[in-house]
């Protein structure tokens, strides 16, 4: 027991002590004690790692690679994928998975289709519509899961095949329903102005900023654990400060930040805000970890799976209502492919466990970034379709085998520097 | 039981902690009477009846299969018994689910299944009952007030094996997980606690510890209920030591007038 708690006590042990250096060695110290706080806590570390290399790479073979308007376009390209894989998150951290997000977000595109062109009902209205048929087919599929206990790879594999059938049948014959209504196609064809994107991104700034140093104030625990927590809790806003305006100043200098990239930003603070700070997504963590555990401290664990479907859902369809803005239809084809799979990609190379209970909603925008800054730099260097599938299936290996390594590692570290502390 | 939650109840009272009346003043506090389970063919309790008053430490003792972990699970509300009735201060009870026992004062510590993995202690410690600050969708969970908790807790017990409660309890020794599972039963009153084999697996200084503990309780008030396989430990915690034989109850002994070989004839089944 003795090893684990002195490396518990001593966190720092392994960085050389301050005293022994000038102030460049302090900087390094700092620089590798606070890579170290992020490392321990993110896991998201190693995919914004691949995402600087693919950033680099890419601008190397073509010069328009970093421009703000391929930015922006990379930006507009990744939010689908990324809204799905936000909803896969949610049960992943269940130890779960949902293979319907696709053939969900096609049919529910479809029924948009048919309630705009064919019924003519109102935009929000259909929207709402939409997005309620996704929760409905979510909760479903999560009440066989939860109440019979039916494997959820198995009832969302029934539910991908048959909800294509519906989507099929409801497209009917003519295969596709073009959607001219100016509200949903203003979600993936507008941006903000940009002063609007700046004053947004004061604000963000200054409540990220006044939180860490808040938090870096009220750090609190036990031995050497202040420096950690201080440098962890003022270093990780800073980061994000630093991203928020260096991504507002791209997207203005293109033509501002597109509708839809806001639409998905606003969903993973929410699910940031869920799964963070509110009971249900502590839950979900703690059901991830051990359902068991979980449910013997009288957490209501079959309505938390439920829930967690139909949230699925929800997204998914979410996702359906963008392809349908984007494309200016719904058809055949709208939530079909590769984009599962893509969403499934995009979860885990963010660093998002397959076995449950790890991972983070941000996930979803790093991974999918990844995937999309990759099919977008092919493109630029006009590689063929099969290249683009080899390389995303190496990257997807590649960056599930360094977060694995890097975690595997660090875990081991710690038990050694505890042992001879 | 497929996925076996608790009861379908769709509204949950969780009282912020027991009523304060419940813990304390003597007496009878639960009485388990006539309680049986059959699993398939095999009976694993058979008519099986005992009480713990306040204050007092009852031992569980059997041989493997025995059912003394059935019969805490059906205490726990994780097991619903075939027959047989529960009383809580007399008054007769139908308890389902954790939620239903939790209601009623029974805190259960596990032999397994205490912790979830990836959270920290803080986390684990308030599973279920976490603290929270804000209204309305500002509601969240209060991570500053339950470290402060945690802290004062475990000073509180006496704990100082911990070094970092918002560390991942993954990390932790067996000793350090089954101290945070033992505080868990600690942070109110509860005036009815059931352990689980609380020691399996420890060693000699943390099972010590994990005594201390119990004792601490039963200094509270606490109505006790200890499955062990320890009888050196029980001898140092039990008041009355029930000893179940293949389901049934084979003897009750007060430990005052009784010793370890005696106890050990009658798990055996020489009684």
């Amino acid at each position: 027991m003795s090893e684990h708690n002195a490396a518990a006590v001593n966190p720092l042990d392994e960085f050389p002590p301050r005293e022994h250096g000038g102030p460049a060695d302090r900087l390094v110290g700092l620089a590798r004690r606070w890579l170290s706080a992020v490392l321990s806590r993110g896991t998201a570390m190693p995919a914004i790692a691949s995402l600087v290399i693919i950033a680099v790479f890419f601008q190397s073979q073509s010069q328009y690679f970093l421009s703000p308007a391929n930015l922006s376009n990379l930006a507009v390209q990744a939010t689908l994928v990324a809204i799905i894989a936000l909803g896969e998150i949610v049960v992943l951290l269940l130890g779960e998975i949902d293979l319907s997000l696709g053939s969900m977000a096609g049919v529910t595109a479809a029924i948009l289709g048919v309630l705009i062109t064919n019924g003519h009902v109102p935009w929000f209205l259909a929207i709402f519509i939409m997005l309620a048929c996704g929760a409905a087919m979510g909760a479903f599929q999560g009440w066989w899961i939860s109440w019979l206990g039916i494997p959820s790879f198995v009832v969302t594999l029934a539910g991908m095949l048959g909800f294509l059938g519906l989507q099929l049948w409801i497209l009917g014959p003519q295969g596709t329903l073009s959607i001219f209504d100016p509200n949903i196609a203003a979600l993936t064809g507008t941006e903000l102005p940009p002063l609007v994107g700046w004053i947004l991104a004061a604000l963000v700034v200054a409540a990220v900023l006044v939180r860490g140093a808040r938090g870096a104030s009220g750090a609190s625990g036990a031995l050497g654990e202040h420096r950690v927590r201080a440098v962890k809790s003022l270093g990780l806003p800073v980061l994000i400060a630093v991203v928020i305006v260096g991504a507002i100043a791209v997207f203005n200098a293109s033509r501002g930040v597109p509708t839809a990239f806001l639409i998905l930003i606003g969903l993973l603070v929410v699910g940031w805000w869920i799964t963070m700070h509110t009971s249900p997504g502590r839950h979900l963590f703690a059901v991830g970890g051990n359902a068991e555990a979980a449910r013997r401290a009288g957490i209501p664990v079959r309505r938390i799976r439920l829930v967690a479907f139909a949230l699925s859902g929800t997204l998914a369809a979410t996702g359906g209502l963008i392809a349908a803005s984007y494309n200016g239809s719904a058809g055949t084809l709208t939530g079909g492919g590769t984009l599962l799979l893509e969403a499934i990609g995009a979860a885990v190379i963010g660093g998002t466990s397959l076995f449950g209970g790890r991972g983070s909603v941000w996930s979803a925008l790093v991974g999918s970034l990844i995937m999309a800054g990759v099919a977008n730099g092919l493109d630029l260097t006009n590689s063929d379709q099969p290249i683009k599938y080899m390389v995303q299936g190496i990257i997807v290996l590649l960056a599930v085998s360094l977060d694995t390594v890097l975690r595997q590692r660090q875990s081991r570290g710690r038990h050694m520097g505890g042992a001879h502390a | 039981m497929l996925n076996g939650g608790p009861g379908r109840r769709l509204v949950r009272r969780r009282p912020a902690s027991p009523p304060p009346d419940a813990a304390l003043g003597g007496g009878e506090v639960l009485r388990v009477v006539d309680v049986t389970k059959w699993y398939g063919g095999v009976q694993a309790l058979d008519r099986v009846s005992m009480s713990v008053d306040s204050g007092e430490v009852v031992a569980l003792v059997g041989d493997n299969g025995a059912g003394k972990s059935t019969l805490v699970n059906v205490i726990a509300g994780i097991i619903t018994p075939d027959e047989g009735e529960l009383y809580v201060r007399g008054e007769r009870l139908a308890i389902r689910s954790t939620d239903d026992a939790a209601l009623h004062g029974i805190r259960t510590v596990h032999q397994e299944h205490t912790l979830a993995d990836n959270l920290d202690v803080v986390e684990n410690l308030f599973l279920g009952r976490e603290m929270y600050r804000g209204v309305g969708p500002l509601r969240r969970v209060d991570f500053a007030a339950m470290q402060k908790r945690t802290w004062a807790a475990l000073s509180d017990l006496g704990i100082s094996t911990i070094s970092d409660v918002r560390a991942s309890v993954a990390m932790m020794s067996g000793g350090q997980r089954q101290t945070i599972a033992v505080a868990r039963a600690t942070l109110e009153t509860y005036p009815i606690v059931l352990l689980d084999e609380p020691t399996a697996g420890l060693g000699v200084a943390e099972c010590q510890r994990v005594m201390e503990l119990v004792l601490r309780l039963k200094g509270q008030g606490t109505a006790i209920v200890i499955v062990s396989q320890n009888i050196e430990e029980i001898f140092e915690v039990a008041d009355r030591i029930v000893v179940l034989h293949l389901g049934k109850v084979g003897a009750v002994f007060r430990r005052a007038e009784t010793t370890p070989e005696a106890v050990l004839g009658a798990v055996m089944g020489m009684a």
